[in-house]
């Protein structure tokens, strides 16, 4: 799942990381940093996979008052 | 002095690094501090608790959400319900505001600098137990050092915290951290838990450059000790 700081929110990191990227030379529009947290979990199907961890970000791994986060599901090899 | 010395609790995570400040502080000024482990479920007989500044668990996922879900938190949270005085310093706002015991979060300073430095906060709340001494709009100079104290609320958030006047404190001039409305502390709805960013404990003498801190630990002192006197 990914984390990142909600739309509208200042993130310092990622305007540090755009300058940073300017200085550079690169031409971007904007930059913002967030996480990266790998889960894996036995699950009967994916529905019941993505609500576990629907349930996992809004108790922990995100703060929904200021994060927003994503969830990619994938089969294990 | 002949006054009962209520016992303020100082709860202790793997990470916290202002317990012996925070301890002496409470001793001078008049109260038996008593340390409590983060792993313990049950937390001594205090009549008031300190969570201490520091980077508890490594501020790990975000600073405050482990520590959140110590042990003692639930004990905290129990004994904040039933009135007792709870002031979170710091690392110890950052826990209160994962632990939902006061509203907003903390975010990264927006200078993304550690800041460490004196400011001068605001009294905004003279009625609650970490304010009782100081007289209303009475200026402070206490340190900061955090990098992770820029406090946010979004618009309904905010709109509460307005409407039942839930700051106490706020920056008055510098603003070290881009805080919403300059907000250096708040208090939950029922007043009994404070969290702040500047540090109380490190300025309760003069000769460190200001004593003004100790109005507000000794206002916590204060309520401790009315607690204890209700209960003998």
């Amino acid at each position: 799942m990914l984390v990142r700081p909600k739309q509208g929110i200042l993130d310092p990191q990622g305007q540090a990381v755009e300058g940073s990227l300017r200085q550079l030379g690169y031409t971007i529009a904007s930059a913002r940093v967030g996480r990266v947290v790998d889960l894996v979990l036995d699950a009967e199907d994916p529905g019941a996979a993505r609500a576990a961890v629907e349930r996992m970000c809004e108790q922990l791994l995100a703060n929904p008052l200021i994060e927003s986060y994503e969830i990619e599901l994938h089969e294990a090899p | 002095m002949n006054d009962p010395r209520p016992r303020i609790g100082i709860v202790v995570f793997p990470g916290s690094n202002d317990v012996a400040d925070a301890a002496w502080a409470l001793g001078a000024l008049g109260a038996e501090p008593v340390l409590a482990w983060h792993a313990d479920p049950e937390l001594p007989a205090v009549q008031g608790i300190v969570l201490p500044g520091g980077f508890s668990y490594g501020d790990y996922l975000r600073s405050g959400a482990i520590a959140r879900l110590a042990p003692a938190m639930l004990a905290v949270t129990e004994l904040a319900a039933e009135g007792v005085p709870v002031l979170g310093i710091c690392n110890g706002f950052q826990i209160l505001c994962e632990a939902g015991l006061l509203p907003g979060a903390l975010r990264p300073n927006a200078s993304l600098e550690f800041v460490c430095r004196d400011v001068t906060v605001q009294v905004e709340r003279t009625d609650t137990p970490f304010t009782s001494r100081c007289s209303a709009g009475q200026r402070l100079t206490i340190p900061v050092k955090h990098g992770e104290g820029c406090w946010y609320a979004d618009a309904e958030v905010l709109q509460t915290v307005t409407d039942l006047d839930q700051v106490a404190l706020r920056y008055a001039g510098l603003n070290p951290n881009g805080s919403v409305q300059n907000v250096a502390g708040v208090v939950n709805p029922e007043g009994n838990v404070l969290g702040l960013m500047p540090h109380p404990e490190h300025a309760v003498d003069p000769l460190l450059g200001s004593g003004d801190g100790a109005l507000i630990l000794a206002s916590l002192v204060d309520a401790a000790r009315e607690r204890l006197l209700v209960s003998v």
